[in-house]
């Protein structure tokens, strides 16, 4: 069957301006359980790429800079 | 695309509570091991305990209780059901494990002259051990393993045991979750350390991820497990447990029992006398709700200001800190308002309950040189001080494995197989997603293998799960990413069948709500007060047979056995509150 792209809101927020992705951090990238982060290239900044969050805040208890902020997903809250 | 193979001497998959332990006990043994730790994640914040944990649930300290008492507790709370010399030897090692850990840095909590400060949450026994500052587990534990120079191997994951030709265990066979890439490593001894069958259920707000269990864990080990020939033990008894409606995590009665804090009705009040979690407290839960005395809360709002914040701190700082901002969310207050509870979905995990792969007091599996501990091995209640101590117990068996035996002879035919299965949904351009096939199957497990179990509505179940089994011929992923959902969808289908086949093997009601059996209501100690164990047989199709339980090393009498089936509360009690 063919595939469609649906969209979904995503509980993780980074702040482009206190993430330091452009100097080659993963910090958040690494820590993540479910592995659902990763770095956006062009723009130098982490980003949430798959709604599949567990909600258990390594990401953002680990972040070097305090630019990560778990929200309680959507469906949960 | 090529294999990448690797060789060493002791080969642990998971590295989250017990994998790591298992790894550190093995290096202690002998240092001269070469030890891996596999994880499919990063073992930096990897398992159940990714953001520590509050408190030991199973403490066995001198001066409150001793290992016979223990093993009479959980031979009580399992209804007889254990294998005695498995719970023993998690006993006797309890204390010198809370002490290595204590060596290691996690902090327990001590009164002002240094003593453990032991609580009772258990119906018979004091073996809960609050960890206020129980945070940084898994880092002190990666500290120990970089020291010991443990080989730890992250973003892979392991999708088949391998074994040699007389049977015994040879390796795995893995995947880089970020490249596909497979790896094929050979080991004299393996210890699977994989975590309970989390992802089982479908939780009722839909949310595929928002599960109690680390979503991680989401039944490989048993997978594997059942693949390579393992026995698995009384796997229909399930685990169900009392948690946060929607956010789905504990509330938590452990901690704020001893605090005051209970389990209440609409109405306020106590309906059941002990807060430890077991199938007859959750059949006394289930009853309440479906008796129309629900929802069911944990109270707190009669408790002291000091008393909550305290609670607040414990409970926001540790093991799921985001529970402070989801009650924000909808202006819970422990001081004003109670915390509205609910029964969690289905899964398999002896960390709280017993279905695990069947494994003896050295934590061997019934294939030779496999071992396996914590959440998916089938020593029950073992929370997470089980999964150190169960794990440091694989990890000195398996270095004792290695002494006497060689790396065994990998079937390359096996491998190829093996690779053709884990790749096939990469060779394909469209058909069903991970996601979907996993929400299906979770969904038909809530539908036809939630309890209270009925043998039509399970067979519905099988005939509608081998229809998403066939489906698996559409299976496509885009991305090593949908690949490593793909190949836990595979594992949590795997799971499904068997968690139906053990359901309708056990023909009794056991366990309280974990196996409450409509078509079959009593408990028949006559033809069912043994293991049952579910395994592949010669032609690859799921079988049963019943396992003797070993004579008690620690007697049980009659009335002392069925303590925990009175749990409710009786009248008096309520009216003397």
């Amino acid at each position: 069957m063919p595939l469609a792209n649906h969209a979904t809101s995503v509980p993780v927020t980074v702040d482009a301006a206190k993430c330091i992705a452009d100097k080659g951090c993963r910090v958040c990238v690494d820590v993540c359980p479910l592995d659902v982060l990763a770095i956006d290239e062009a723009k130098g900044v982490a980003y949430m790429q798959y709604d599949e969050c567990w909600y258990c805040l390594p990401c953002e208890a680990d972040c070097p800079t305090d630019a990560v902020h778990v929200a309680i997903p959507y469906l949960l809250r | 695309m090529t294999i990448q193979q690797t060789d060493c001497d002791i080969l642990v998959i998971g590295g989250g509570t017990g994998g790591p332990m298992a790894a550190i006990k093995a290096k202690e043994a002998n240092m001269g091991l070469r030890v891996t730790l596999l994880e499919k994640a990063n073992v930096k914040r990897s398992g159940a305990v990714s953001m520590g944990m509050d408190g030991l649930n199973n403490a066995v300290v001198p001066g409150y209780a001793t290992p016979e008492q223990y093993v009479k507790e959980i031979t009580v709370a399992n209804d007889g059901i254990v294998h005695q010399p498995a719970v023993m030897a998690y006993a006797q090692n309890s204390f010198s494990m809370i002490r290595y850990l204590d060596g290691l840095g996690i902090k327990f909590e001590k009164d002002g002259s240094g003593e453990y400060n032991m609580r009772k949450v258990h119906h018979l026994g004091t073996y809960v051990l609050p960890m206020p500052e129980g945070h940084n587990v898994k880092k002190i534990l990666y500290r120990q393993l970089r020291r010991l120079q443990v080989n730890v191997v992250n973003r892979y994951i392991a999708t088949r045991l391998l074994t040699g030709p007389d049977g015994r265990i040879a390796g795995a066979i893995s995947v880089n979750t970020r490249t596909s890439e497979i790896m094929v490593i050979r080991a004299k001894s393996v210890v699977l350390a994989a975590g309970a069958a989390g992802r089982l259920g479908l939780p009722a707000s839909g949310y595929l991820f928002g599960t109690y269990e680390n979503p991680a864990n989401c039944g490989d080990g048993y997978a594997m497990a059942y693949h390579a020939g393992a026995e698995l033990a009384n796997l229909e008894c399930y685990q169900i447990n009392p948690l946060i409606k929607d956010y789905n995590g504990p509330a938590c009665a452990y901690v704020t029992g001893p605090l005051g804090g209970y389990t209440a009705n609409n109405r306020g009040e106590r309906f059941i006398e002990c807060d430890y979690w077991s199938g007859q407290m959750m059949l006394e839960f289930w009853r309440e709700l479906q008796g129309g005395n629900g929802p069911v809360f944990l109270k707190m709002d009669h408790l002291a200001e000091e008393t909550i914040s305290q609670i607040e701190t414990i409970l926001h700082s540790n093991e799921r800190p985001s529970r402070g901002r989801f009650h924000d969310g909808r202006g819970t207050n422990y001081r004003h308002r109670m915390v509205e509870m609910h029964i969690s979905e289905i899964g398999f995990c002896s960390g709280h309950s017993a279905s695990g792969v069947w494994v003896d007091e050295h934590a061997r599996t019934t294939v030779p040189g496999l071992h396996a501990a914590g959440d998916m091995a089938s020593v029950p209640h073992n929370y997470m001080l089980g999964a150190f101590v169960n794990g440091g117990i694989a990890g000195q068996s398996a270095a004792a494995w290695c002494a006497a035996n060689d790396l065994a002879p990998v079937d390359m035919d096996a491998v190829m197989a093996e690779q053709e299965r884990i790749l096939a949904p990469t060779r394909r351009e469209d058909g069903f997603t991970p996601n979907e096939m996993e929400f299906k199957t979770r969904r038909l497990v809530n539908d036809y293998l939630t309890p209270p179990k009925v043998t039509a509505k399970m067979r519905i179940g099988q005939q509608r799960l081998a229809e998403v089994r066939d489906d698996l011929r559409h299976l496509v992923a885009r991305d090593p990413h949908e690949l490593l959902r793909a190949l836990e969808l595979q594992s949590i289908l795997d799971c499904a069948d068997m968690a139906a086949a053990a359901s309708m093997y056990r023909t009794e009601s056991r366990w309280g709500l974990y196996h409450l059996y409509n078509d079959h209501p009593e408990t028949n100690n006559d033809d069912w007060f043994c293991h049952t164990m579910l395994y592949r047989d010669q032609n690859g199709r799921m079988a049963h047979r019943k396992r003797e339980i070993a004579p008690y090393i620690v007697p049980v009498d009659e009335t002392e056995m069925n303590s925990y089936h009175s749990l409710r509360t009786q009248p008096q009690t309520i009216a003397a509150e």
